[in-house]
Parts: structure tokens; sequence; C-alpha cells
């Protein structure tokens, strides 16, 4: 791991000085369905070339700030900007892994169809996918490690290796900011470790990677910066500073049942 | 030869389909319908032919999108635009009949049915199917008093629209023609022009909205060309049956290809047979619906898909599952019968030599029944995999006991994993062991040999790591 540098100092709530340079800017969102609010009143500015974990618990609205922030729910208030502008903008800028639940694996297509679809923006309308992006592709697999496994039809990789499939159509998306969701959710151990080392290769590039989370036991080794999500943004900073038992409290106060998961991650935090 | 051949089936298909009735059509005309050469019913076939690829291709994304109810809403929706346009027409100096004017009709309120659906569904809490259910109904119902209207209308006489609902091919003019082979070519392109977008559309519609695909228009695209399939499809096939079109030959490829190209291809392929052979058919045979029988041709070919399809169909399926079953069932025996010969020997560090065992041991090993124990020694007997002894004994042929220790070792190799690395306990390991065993081929060996490599001689048959239940020894 490359030393620790102290991040240049950002008011967790109120603006940054120059907020242009940020990869992710929000003042003042808020996010309702049916009229009851999932998220309120989020101020949160994350500087370019971190690792970003969002964690919180379950209900707390991390996918909801997620797909405010990529334009995929309506806002009731609020803005979100990407490098100073809206998200209509600077799309090009932007890669996203959706939750691996959120499609249907069912589907016709082989996993390189899948990672190709990473680049039909690129392509434009009407164009079929040619050459070029499919050689794309099958870079982008081989990043995650399965490029053996282009061909097969993608009901039949496992849950694992189809959350690799939707890491490599990030990748091909050649992003600068990256916001994934749940990445880590119910894959095998050496998925999490690709994983993981993809997202240092991605962090040693000067990307920027959003990542909700909800394993506390690996937060620390994971991330550097932490944003602590309960319907409203608890903290957020330099995990180091950020990611202490006093902010989980608040984080997952009230809610007991998780009492001995907070627990249990304090002992690592410990270690 | 070949050409008699054709003949004969194409006529006795169309002979059973009219049941006997006394109407055969000649042979020579069985033969100029079928290959388009009939200039009365060649329009006609051609049409449907077009209309059975173009709703081959468009039904695809249909299905895909998961709303193979919403192509059944629409098209019942287009009933009252029908009436209306009648109406309209009439009260305007025309005859009424005009197809383009009909389908315009039908167009609108198709549209205006689908969007009623949305509304539904965005502004309460009903779902889909729901909204859907409401929205066929009452057009549908609307469609039927207008159309009675308009029957008591002094001038409309016998309008015929009720063939709209049915479908009839029987009457169609050079411009009616014209136009449906205008819109199905247009409707082909746009879907084919647009593969990308619709296949992103299907699969991932957050992830093509995070790029900036305009997912809603694109919706309204494919809703489009879906009531652009419709309103065509309403004289030939009529929209009752329209849906079937949409979805049969879509349903009927996926059993056939894991592709979405290959999909779409044989989808086209299967609609555009249907449409020919059902158009030929009830173009021969008086009385015959035309509609009926096109979506008759196209179940009877998803009924062949769903059987044999070879990536997922019914037949090939369970042809696998039988040779799993079979399998299982030859390792259970071999291993069962390893065990009870390795219970009877003395001495743990000697090699196990295959001795006899009674039937009786086999049967208390575990719990089979004494006519699965039977199948299972035949099927043993059939494969040389056991000896010819006397009535009431088993004993392994040479092939039998090697594959029998070999299924052993895999078994207890895959136990040692489980315990050492998934953390099952020992007394529970059994069982899970079994249901993974049987599918580890030789590559997973070697890699649960390397996992256990600090076994000492790993390459025999290591000792089972948990107690076995033996009843009764072998006699030896």
């Amino acid at each position: 791991m490359k030393p620790f540098v102290d991040p240049p100092v950002i008011p967790v709530d109120g603006r940054p000085e120059h907020p242009d340079d940020l990869p992710l800017s929000i003042h003042d969102l808020t996010v309702a369905y049916h009229r009851k609010p999932v998220i309120w009143d989020i101020e949160l500015n994350i500087p370019e070339g971190k690792l970003v974990g969002v964690v919180g618990p379950n209900g707390a609205g991390k996918s909801t700030l997620l797909k405010a922030c990529l334009d995929l729910v309506p806002k009731t208030s609020g803005e979100v900007k990407i490098y100073g502008e809206s998200y209509k903008k600077q799309r090009s800028l932007i890669g996203y892994v959706p939750q691996r639940e959120s499609v249907d694996w069912d589907f016709p297509v082989s996993a390189l169809d899948v990672v190709a679809m990473g680049t039909y923006r690129k392509i434009g309308w009407f164009k079929w996918v040619g050459k070029a992006q499919k050689k794309l592709a099958c870079e982008a697999l081989d990043r995650v490690g399965i490029a053996h496994l282009g061909d097969r039809q993608i009901s039949q990789l496992s849950g694992g290796q189809q959350q690799r499939v939707f890491l490599a159509r990030a990748l091909a998306q050649d992003a600068k900011v990256y916001f994934m969701d749940e990445p880590f959710a119910a894959v095998d151990a050496a998925t999490e470790q690709a994983i993981v080392a993809l997202l240092k290769e991605l962090n040693k590039a000067g990307k920027t990677c959003l990542v909700v989370h909800h394993d506390l036991a690996t937060v620390k080794r994971y991330f550097d910066w932490l944003v602590l999500l309960n319907m409203r943004v608890v903290a957020s900073g330099p995990t180091a500073e950020i990611f202490t038992k006093d902010n989980l409290q608040k984080t997952y106060g009230g809610k007991l049942s998780l009492l001995d998961d907070v627990a249990e991650a304090l002992r690592h935090v410990g270690r | 030869m070949l050409r008699r051949a054709i003949l004969v089936i194409l006529l006795l298909g169309a002979g059973s389909a009219s049941a006997g009735q006394v109407d055969w059509p000649e042979a020579g005309l069985v033969w100029k319908v079928f290959t388009l050469q009939d200039y009365n019913t060649r329009q006609v076939v051609i049409s449907t032919i077009l209309l059975g690829v173009t709703a081959g291709l468009v039904g695809t994304f249909l299905l895909l999108r998961r709303r193979s109810l919403m192509g059944d809403a629409l098209s019942h929706a287009t009933f009252p635009g029908i009436g209306a346009a009648f109406v309209v027409m009439i009260l305007l100096g025309g005859t009424g009949r005009s197809l383009p004017g009909l389908l315009v009709g039908a167009t609108v309120t198709g549209l205006l049915g689908v969007l009623l659906v949305m509304a539904i569904r965005n502004t309460t809490r009903l779902k889909d199917d729901a909204a859907m259910g409401i929205v066929l109904s009452v057009f549908f119902g609307v469609g039927v008093a207008l159309i009675q209207m308009v029957k008591d209308m002094p001038q409309a006489g016998p309008a015929g629209l009720n063939d709209f609902i049915y479908g009839t091919a029987a009457s169609m003019i050079r411009s009616d023609f014209l136009l449906i082979l205008v819109v199905a070519i247009g409707t082909c392109l746009v879907s084919l022009l647009l593969l990308k977008e619709l296949t992103l559309l299907c699969f991932d519609e957050s992830f093509a909205a995070s790029q900036g695909w305009p997912t809603v228009r694109l919706d309204i695209v494919l809703l489009t060309i879906v009531t652009a399939v419709t309103v065509i499809g309403l004289q030939a096939v009529g929209l009752v049956l329209i849906i079937a079109f949409l979805i049969i030959p879509a349903t009927a490829a996926r059993f056939w290809t894991q592709r979405l190209g290959w999909m779409l291809t044989l989808s086209a392929i299967i609609g555009g047979v249907s449409g020919w052979l059902g158009a030929s058919l009830s173009a021969l045979v008086r009385d015959l619906p035309t509609g009926a029988v096109i979506v008759l041709v196209a179940a009877a070919i998803f009924l062949v898909s769903m059987l044999f399809g070879r990536g997922r169909g019914v037949v090939p399926r369970g042809l696998r599952h039988a040779r799993l079953r079979r399998k299982v069932g030859r390792q259970h025996l071999l291993r069962a019968v390893y065990e009870i010969v390795e219970s009877g020997q003395p001495d743990v560090a000697e090699p196990v030599r295959n001795l006899p065992i009674t039937f009786e041991a086999l049967l208390a090993h575990r719990s089979w029944s004494a006519a699965q124990v039977g199948g299972l020694l035949r099927t043993a007997r059939a494969e040389d995999h056991l000896e010819n002894t006397e009535p009431g004994s088993v004993r392994l042929s040479e092939a039998g006991f090697g594959e029998a220790s070999r299924v052993t070792r895999n078994h207890r190799l895959w136990e040692l994993y489980l315990i050492r690395y998934a953390d099952i306990a020992p007394s529970h390991v059994d069982r899970d062991a079994d249901l993974v065993e049987h599918v580890l081929d030789a590559e997973v060996v070697s890699q649960l040999e390397s996992e256990l490599q600090d076994r000492p001689s790993s390459l025999e048959v290591p000792p089972s790591p948990h107690f076995i239940n033996h009843p009764s020894p072998e006699v030896s």
C-alpha cells in the first residue's frame, strides 16, 4: 500500500473552494419515492483519485444516492456536479456497475456481448458492434481475469463471474469516475480479491471509484475515503479519521440487530 | 419426385385441416399457391410471409423486454379505432372500406390504449397486469359496441369489420398489399438499425439510461414498431391472434439458441414459414380462417422446438438428466460395494482386495429398496462392472473394481476438501459430498489432489474421514 497522503481539507458540509476540480460534488440533494424521503439534504464532496466506500445500514439510501448521481431517479431537490458540470454533460466520464440482480441473466447474450455494451455510447446510433469494440471488450474481460469465458452465455457463469462481467463492462466505458453498486455482494473469495486488485489498479491510474459496500470488516482495508450514510451523510472523509466507533454508532444507531455486526467490525478496527 | 412428395404432404395437411370437407383443391393449384405462382393468392401469401418475418423480429424484442401482454392490450385496443374510422369515413362521404383509413384509426386507438396502460401504472398503485386487463377489455368492449352500431347504419350494409377480429386474407387489393409491404419492410429496417440500442434497453435499462440513451423514447419506438406489425397484421391474422404471431416465433427460437443474433434470425424464419404455410393452406381450403391457420402452424413449430430444441428443449434436457441419474446410480453402487469390501478387511494398511459380498449387505448399506438395487445391478452388469457369481452375492469385475476405487477416491478427496476448507462437520460431510462429486471432472480432481497434497500416499484411496455404517460385512 502506498503511504497515506493527507487529502486537501474539504469541509463536509458547506461548499469547497474549487468544486470544478472535484469528480463528485453534491449539494442539498433530497430524493423521495411516493413523497417518502429516501435521502435528505446530502452534502458531499469527493476528492479526485480516491477509493470511496459508501457504507450504511439496509435502507440507508446507498443505491439511491448512486442512482441520483447518475440521473436514474428523479431528484426532489438539490444538484449533483461531476467535475463542475451536470451529469448530462459529463456522461462520457462515468462508468457504472449496477447491482447484479438488476438484470435477467437468462438473456441470450454472451459475456463478451455484455462487456461490449460499455462501448455502445462511443459507437453511436444505428451502427452495430464492430471488431474494434470486440477487441476492447476482450481486453476488459482479460483485466478482470475471465478472458477465457467471453463466449459463454451469461446464465452459465457463476455469480462472481457475472459480477466480473459487469466490472469489465464498466472498464470498457473507459471512464474517470466509477460508480459501483454492491460489487462485493455474494461473490466468491477469488472474485472479491480480483475486484479489490482492480480497484487498486484504477486507484493507481488516478480514477475515482464510488463503491456501495456493506461489509464493515473490510472497509478499512479496501477504501481510503469513506461516506457513512443513513438517509443523511453521517460523516465523510478519510477512512482513518471517519471509521470510528462513534460515527458507526451514529450510522447504525437504533438498529439493535446490527449492533453485533458493529461490534464485530470494531474488533477488526482495533487490530 | 421431390415435387410430388411435397404435394402429397401439403395436400394431406390441407385435407386434414378441412376435416372431411369434399372441397379438395386440385394438385396443380396447390403447387401454384405454395410456390407463389397463383395470381389470386400471391399477394396474400407474400404479405403474410413478410408479416411473419417482421413479427418474428419485433416479437423477439417484445419478449425480451417482457412486454408480451402489452402487445395483447395493444391489439385489442385497435378495435374501437377500426369502428370509429369506418364511421368517420362514411360521414365524410366515402365507403368506409378503405384499408389505410381503417388502419390509421386502429393505430390511433392502439397507441392510446398503450399510453393509458402506462398512465394507469404510473399514477395509481395498480400493477401492469391489472392495467392491461382493464384497457384490453374496455377498449375491446367499446369496439364491439361501435361495430354493432355501425351495422345498423343504413349506408353501411354488411361491413365485414368483424373480419378484423379473426382475420381473413381473402380480400386484398393491390394498394393494400403495397401498404403492408412498405410498413413491414420499414419496421424490419427500424428494428435492425436499432439492434444494439433495443438489445441494451431490453437487457439493462438503467445502464442504458446511465450511458445517456433515451430509454423512454426507445421504449416508445419499440411499442410503435409493435403497433405497426399489429396494425398491418389486423387484416390477415386478426386482432385476437396477432399476439400469438408476435410471441410464438420468438419463444420457439429461444429453445434453439443462446445468442440474440440467431434468435432474431430463427424467429424471423419461423414467423415467415408460419405465414407462408398458414396463408397458403387457408387460401386453398374454403372457410379456413387465415389467422387461426397461421397461428396453428406457428404453434406446431413451437411444439417441436419445445420438445427437441437443441439448447433448452424438453427431450435433450431430459436425456441429459437421465444420463446424470444413471451415472450417479452407478457411482453410488460401486462406492457402496467398495466400502463394504473395504470394511471387511482386517488390516487397514493393506491395499483393498476385490472380494464378493452379499446382496443383503449391499441392501443394508444405503437406504435402497430391493428393486432399486436390482436395477442398479442390472445396469452395472450391462456395463461389465460385475462378474457372474451365484445368486445372492455380488462381485465386481476388474474394470468395475478399478472404477469403484476411482469413484470412492474422488468422493473422499472431495469430503476432505469440504472438511478442511468449507468448515463442514465430518458427520455431515457425506451428504454434501454426494451432491457434487458426480460432476467432478478430471481437472477438478487434479486440483483437489494438489490442494490435499500434504496427505501421504495421495494416489491411493484415502480412508473415509467419517464413520461408515456397516450392518453386516461381506462374505469371504
